[in-house]
């Protein structure tokens, strides 16, 4: 291999998605001057909706449990060389799981007995739907990136027909289920702070973030540390080199889905037991696809992925605080934001490389490994 | 010196086809080039010879311009030529026709060679003419390629053709073959090389980039030696000899083939019977082959590659499933009890694959993580169910150490290891797990001399410990070096078995031609 294109580790990892997120930044600046605003002013509206109040890392946070749970699904299937479009899906059929648990047992059942069953549930619904799409591709080699997808607009046409027909409250117009019971909330970060004398302004952030977190230890436990997680990822490098080890490729498809589909489906944690309290339509609102851009700015790891979904979670919140204060930049405005992220972290991150590796080959320390 | 030509004036001598002086090239700390000088004549066969890594693919990027040198001159026919693109090489006279080929597999022949000098918008006119060209060049130089025929369906030989062919037709006077006969049979190497004498006695210069010493002897008229990214030595072909050659590579004395005492053949520990292999397509590979390999012998099966051998190998290591015969090991037919790689591998049998990046390898991979490759099951790779990773480690190292895998870091990705140590490390894996059976596919394939020695001579160490060794090569030298019995393969079927004392290159030729041997079974 040539020298160029090598980074080193710190480099790779934290500077150039740095200089990627500055130039998305500066370039989203660009658009909100030509909306007639001015983008210091904009920047400084995104950040301090962001982080400037408890309420607003509140919300960070909140956003981005949602955001860590699908993009570690995305993470390890791409482990195992998947591309896993569907944790949108996902996450709303197992969030049905989770709601279901709740709405059953929520005003019978203590918490503590609520919590895990909605978290096997969650998870049990999130991997059964996408087991299809898992099995469909190793058996008949059917591409996981179109099943999954196809399965996004089912899980959706389904949710759409229990909420208007089945789970709907009697006598309402919108389709929502009735609220859970209150042994089904998940308690509330400003509560549990409460109980031990740190006051913090309410806000959705929950006990299901701690959840993502340990959810991102186990995926590095699982993928890094253990056998499964070994053949896991040779499997995604490299097919033929699987079957030669006894590993069968089709049966790492099949566990690699239905873990990532489990990941996605603990998304009602946080978004129905966490802060809705209750099934409504679209409660996923997109998440499942901005775990892709998150999984991939995160380059698949635990680390990279828990990052990148508090910058997503901080444009999320910083965003509604810009389109409120903001009136000429709305909704949509956020979005551009987003996409503009996205596309230099996701799609062009190579833009940068060669350049930095260029730089790093004539200034930087001689440590260049391949002697090839 | 050896090559004789006409000189124009007896008084001055002509300007050498390619001359290079002082090329320095540098990569971070690896210092590929240093001070590289040296000349090709007109009208001759120069070899660059050198171990993996010696800098030759460097110093030949650089004068086809993928490289830049750091400094240093490049001058073709006397006159001093700035070579900062491939397009610079081309319009100074100079083609190259890489090992991994650049043409559009599903274009034609035709439409391959015009590909960026198509002359027009309009393809029509630049087809017709280059087709009349082409017909020509192939009269001059005995180069026939159906120009119709797509590319992907023309075998690997002719593809190299028409990467020659693509040189020439740019009008390419000094031609640089990278490794050309790493993906050919014997006989297509044979007709490369009457190809080359033809394209030198017409005037133009080659210049030969390998690391196999017999085409260097065989083809070439001078021929200069790197190592470490220096020249160490430049001699007349026939006045040096490839022991001298190979000394001068490695830096130090090597032997050629190893030497090895008679085989003590114990129990059959491997017996193939009637085995039929077929491909996806539901062809037959292998045709009712039968066979056994005993303890403390090392079975060798030679062969022009895509004869079967390759398929056989795959079925005895559990990657293909035969669909007829039985393989018997330690009293269990593994075709039967419908074995894979893993069962296999708890009976004893250990598999060193043909093609080690597709299949014996990960190669993003660290040497560690390769290491554990098919073993990561096993007791002392895990511990409370997660991977022992510090004894993933030391074992790994001590491995390297064992092999002589260099450098030896366990951390460091695979591919940044040379062919041989990547070879010497997957051997390494095999063999540590002190398997009965050991099925070893092109052992040095992309190997260095010097590493070819050491693993030479380790798979007689394991051979006189008792292992039972099945070899595949398409190197006959190697099928020779090491094999106390060779097994001929033709079309599927074995044609012949012959003892290694009454086996010669001869004999063992027109068995893998097809010729059905005396001594067959």
């Amino acid at each position: 291999m040539s020298a160029a294109g090598k980074l080193p580790r710190w480099a790779e990892l934290a500077l150039l998605p740095l200089i990627n997120l500055v130039v998305a930044l500066l370039l989203s600046g660009v658009v909100v001057r030509l909306l007639g605003e001015s983008p210091w002013t904009a920047f400084k509206l995104l950040a301090s909706g962001a982080i400037g109040s408890q309420e607003g890392i509140g919300y960070t946070l909140y956003y981005a449990t949602n955001f860590m749970f699908t993009g570690l699904a995305v993470a390890v299937a791409y482990h195992a060389g998947l591309f896993n479009i569907g944790g949108e899906g996902q996450a709303y059929i197992g969030g049905l799981g989770s709601g279901l648990v709740a709405l059953w047992l929520g005003d019978r059942a203590p918490f503590l007995v609520v919590l895990p069953l909605a978290i096997l549930a969650g998870a049990a619904f999130g991997a059964a739907w996408a087991l299809i799409p898992a099995w469909l591709q190793a058996r008949c080699g059917s591409h996981i990136v179109i099943t999954t997808i196809m399965f996004n607009f089912i899980a959706a046409s389904l949710m759409t027909y229990l909420l208007v027909n089945v789970l709907i409250k009697p006598g309402q117009q919108s389709p929502e289920s009735r609220e859970f019971g209150a042994n089904a909330f998940m308690p509330a970060a400003h509560e549990v702070l409460a109980r031990v004398g740190v006051t913090f302004t309410a806000s959705p952030l929950n006990l299901a973030f701690v959840l993502a977190v340990a959810a991102a230890a186990l995926v590095w436990v699982l993928v890094w540390r253990t056998r499964w997680g070994y053949a896991l990822r040779v499997a995604g490098q490299n097919q033929a080199a699987a079957v030669y080890a006894g590993i069968s490729p089709p049966r790492i498809i099949v566990q690699a889905m239905l873990l990532s589909g489990a990941l996605a489906g603990c998304l009602g944690l946080n978004e129905l037991l966490g802060s809705q309290h209750r099934i409504l339509i679209d409660f996923p609102g997109g998440a499942g696809f901005v775990g892709i851009a998150v999984a991939l700015m995160g380059r698949n790891h635990p680390v990279g992925i828990f990052a990148s979904a508090v910058l997503f979670g901080a444009l999320a919140q910083g965003g509604s605080q810009l389109s409120f204060d903001l009136p000429k930049i709305n909704r949509d405005m956020v979005v551009v934001i987003q996409g503009l992220v996205i596309l230099f972290c996701g799609a062009l991150e190579n833009v940068f490389r060669a350049p930095l590796a260029g730089l790093f080959s004539r200034f930087g320390p001689a440590d260049a490994k391949d002697a090839g | 010196m050896s090559v004789e030509r006409p000189s124009p004036t007896p008084s001055a001598a002509p300007a050498p086809s390619l001359e290079l002086r002082a090329i320095d090239k540098r990569f971070g700390s690896v210092h590929a080039n240093r001070a590289i000088s040296f000349s090709v004549a007109r009208g001759s066969v120069h070899g660059l010879v050198g171990e993996n890594g010696a800098g030759k693919s460097t110093l030949m990027n650089i004068v086809y311009g993928f490289h830049r040198a750091d400094s240093g001159e490049i001058w073709v026919n006397g006159r001093r030529v700035d070579v900062g693109s491939p397009q610079d090489a081309i319009a100074a006279g100079i083609g190259m026709v890489h090992q991994h080929f650049m043409l559009v597999e599903n274009f034609t022949v035709l439409e391959n060679v015009i590909l960026g000098v198509e002359g027009g918008r309009l393809l029509a006119g630049g087809l017709a003419r280059a087709r009349t060209e082409l017909e020509k060049l192939a009269r001059d130089y005995a180069l026939d390629v159906p120009l119709d025929t797509v590319v992907s369906e023309l075998p690997v030989g002719l593809q190299q053709r028409v990467e020659i062919l693509k040189a020439l037709y740019r009008r390419a006077e000094i031609l640089i073959l990278d490794e050309p006969t790493a993906v050919l049979t014997p006989q297509e190497a044979d007709a490369l090389f009457q190809m080359l004498r033809r394209l030198r006695d017409e005037g133009k210069s080659v210049v030969l980039v390998t690391h196999k010493l017999r085409e260097i002897m065989a083809i070439t008229d001078r021929v200069t030696v790197m190592r470490q990214g220096a020249v160490v030595g430049e001699v007349a072909t026939a006045t040096t000899s490839p022991r001298e050659l190979a000394e001068k590579m490695v830096g130090r004395a090597v032997l050629l083939r190893v030497e090895k005492t008679p085989a003590h053949p114990g129990e059959t520990l491997l017996a193939v019977r009637d085995l039929e292999v077929r491909d996806r397509l539901g062809v037959v590979r292998v045709k009712g082959v039968s066979f056994a390999v005993r303890a403390g012998e090392i079975v060798g099966i030679a062969g022009v590659s895509g004869n079967g051998q390759s398929e056989l190998l795959e079925a005895l290591a559990g990657i293909r499933f035969p669909t007829r015969g039985s393989i018997m090991l330690q009293q269990h037919d593994l075709v039967r009890e419908h074995l894979g790689p893993r069962e296999r591998r708890a009976l004893g049998l250990a598999h060193v694959p043909e093609d080690r990046l597709r299949l014996g390898v990960v190669a993003s991979f660290s040497a560690e993580d390769n290491a554990i490759l098919g073993y990561h099951d096993r007791a002392d790779c895990n511990r409370g169910g997660l991977l022992n990773r510090a004894a993933i480690r030391t074992a790994c190292a001590g491995k390297m150490a064992a092999h002589d895998v260099r450098p030896p870091l366990p951390g460091l990705r695979l591919s940044a290891f040379s062919g041989g140590n990547q070879q010497k490390l997957v051997l390494a894996r095999e063999i540590d797990v002190d398997p009965r059976v050991l099925l070893i596919g092109q052992p040095t394939r992309g190997v260095d001399i010097g590493a070819i020695e050491f693993i030479h001579r380790k798979l007689i160490a394991l051979r006189d410990a008792g292992k039972a060794l099945l070899i595949v090569s398409v190197e006959l030298d190697e099928i020779l070096g090491l094999a106390d019995r060779i097994l001929v393969m033709n079309g599927g079927e074995i044609v012949g078995e012959v003892a290694r004392e009454q086996a010669t290159e001869e004999t063992l030729g027109l068995m893998m031609a097809g010729v059905k041997g005396e001594g067959a079974a």
